[in-house]
């Protein structure tokens, strides 16, 4: 393979005065599973966003599976892509949320359903069979006419990320998939992931589980101030980090 | 040194006893109080000059009844109206497009800001405004045979019933959770699709109360449609009135018919709210 499935270079970003993000550049290759660390405030969840797209870059850019994200070369000017297309764009990648953002007034299995045949126009049937397929997957076959208000948050994050696989991302994105969990239903989650992980799918994941990151990242990246400071194998990083940046971070957090 | 599981004396064991039942001497006093002014009242009416024989012969006649039923078509066809607008402008009003925020703004503004009676009297009034209404050159028609007291009820109620109906809505809108909006797009919904499926779905939950609230105001403006010759049972009432010169009798009677309306009207909400309160009230089953 000789073109990283998601390459950003030199990604800014502004709120108000507040620099989100200070020209990142990074590179995804297809299957790997990457990690990123850092305080809150750091940047590494706007960085997310900006992948699908909840959030616009002010200067630089995302490329993902050789495309342009939310905008076209044309002459010597860049275009804002219409919300259509960035909406197709956006079917590359699925997004799972912190706080699982289920939707309420749905079952499990019709919050699974619901992007295949309203957006991907799938049969009913065929939706509901790979959404039922998905649920067994994510050990929950017997929730799926469960509400989210009757699952726990370990339980609806698991839902979530069906949900996300139900659309057949190349890559999925999770923003802190466990920190709005109570501690005893981390597990069920990360061991979620961690199959997914070895099923071969590409994923960026901002998390404080840096377990979890030791043994399933393919690489890490500490970022600060909206800055990567330091990446590379999850080994190196969070074994031998070279920054001190990093070494005061991980000396904070274990 | 006491041991780490021992408990303190001198608090006994009151598990067995029962709670003795509290003697509420103050409502009772208030009750009572309250039933003697209900039935001075109640008295004075009786003997007051009212021939309640009329109200009883005039309840269920014809020309009554049928206002009742123009009543609550022109109620339901208005507040469906209203309903519509109410959401187009909601959206209108939340969209990112400046435009459609300042037209959203501005029939707000115009349509409560002044009177509910002035704006019938308006829509009946047109034809002094636009003699004939139409595609110059393809197709014209005369105002006053369009705008009938049916019509002009209807645009008037409506159209006013949108602007508060919008407000209404936004609320709903603007209550259903930031994330919700996210979790849309990230499955590829557009605005529009995400507000159809997700937001407005779940938006309803919190609207239907302050909507039965419009509702049950809607049924009573419907009589304001009676100054345009709207035959609704308010209308219908005095017309008979002036013949007859029994008005208390027949207010009397057309508000009896309101107060029927309204209290079929309550429970009918509650099951409405029931269905939309779908996976909400699941953790309190």
């Amino acid at each position: 393979m000789t073109r990283p499935l998601v390459a950003i270079r030199s990604v800014s970003k502004n709120f108000g005065e507040f620099q989100a993000l200070k020209q990142v550049s990074l590179d995804v290759w297809s299957g790997e599973v990457l990690c990123l660390i850092g305080a809150s405030g750091s940047g590494k969840t706007t960085l997310l966003r900006c992948i699908n797209q909840l959030t616009s870059v002010d200067s630089g850019g995302i490329w993902l599976d050789g495309e342009l994200l939310g905008l076209r070369e044309e002459g010597e000017r860049l275009h804002r892509l219409t919300p259509q297309q960035i909406a197709r764009q956006r079917l590359k990648t699925g997004m799972v949320f912190q706080r699982f953002n289920l939707f309420p007034h749905k079952t499990a299995l019709e919050n699974i359903t619901e992007g295949p045949v309203q957006v991907q126009g799938r049969k009913r049937e065929d939706a509901r069979a790979e959404a039922m397929e998905l649920l067994r997957r994510v050990g929950l076959a017997a929730k799926a006419d469960a509400y989210p208000a009757q699952l726990s948050g370990g339980q609806q994050q698991r839902v979530a990320i069906a949900r996300a696989l139900a659309m057949k991302p190349m890559l999925m994105l999770f923003d802190e998939p466990t920190s709005a969990l109570d501690p005893e239903l981390v597990g069920e989650v990360l061991s979620v992931m961690k199959e997914l992980a070895r099923s071969g799918m590409t994923m960026m994941v901002v998390t404080h589980e840096l377990g979890f990151a030791r043994e399933v990242a393919d690489k890490v990246v500490y970022m600060d101030h909206g800055a990567i400071v330091e990446s590379g194998p999850a080994a190196d990083v969070l074994g031998a980090p070279r920054e001190a940046r990093t070494q005061s971070f991980l000396a904070a957090v274990i | 040194m006491r041991a780490a599981d021992a408990l303190a004396e001198g608090f006994p064991d009151i598990s067995g006893m029962t709670v003795a039942r509290q003697t509420h001497w103050r409502r009772w006093v208030g009750a009572a109080a309250i039933l003697v002014v209900l039935a001075a009242i109640g008295r004075a009416f009786a003997s007051g000059q009212i021939e309640w024989a009329y109200v009883g012969r005039f309840l269920t006649v014809k020309v009554i009844l049928e206002g009742i039923v123009n009543t609550m078509v022109m109620a339901v066809l208005a507040m469906a109206l209203g309903i519509v607008l109410g959401v187009v402008v909601a959206i209108m009003r939340l969209s990112p497009n400046p435009v459609l925020k300042s037209v959203a703004a501005g029939y707000t503004w115009l349509f409560r800001g002044t009177p509910l009676i002035l704006q019938l009297l308006l829509w009946f009034n047109l034809a002094l405004v636009f003699p004939t209404i139409g595609i110059p050159g393809l197709w014209s028609v005369r105002a006053v045979d369009v705008m009938t007291p049916f019509l002009s009820a209807l645009l008037g109620l409506g159209i006013n019933q949108g602007a508060y109906t919008s407000e209404v809505m936004r609320a709903g809108m603007l209550s259903v959770d930031a994330g919700q909006y996210e979790a849309a797009q990230a499955i590829g919904m557009g605005r529009l699709h995400a507000l159809r499926r997700i937001i407005l779905p779940q938006a309803m939950r919190v609207v239907i109360p302050p909507l039965g609230n419009e509702f049950i105001g809607m049924v009573k403006a419907t009589s304001l449609a009676s100054v345009i010759q709207y035959p609704e049972v308010l209308h219908n009432a005095e017309n008979i009135y002036y013949a007859n010169s029994r008005v208390i009798e027949l207010l009397i009677v057309a508000g009896f018919w309101y107060l029927l309306v309204v209290s079929i009207l309550t429970p009918l909400q509650m099951l409405l709210e029931r269905r939309f309160a779908r996976g909400a009230l699941q953790i309190a089953r």
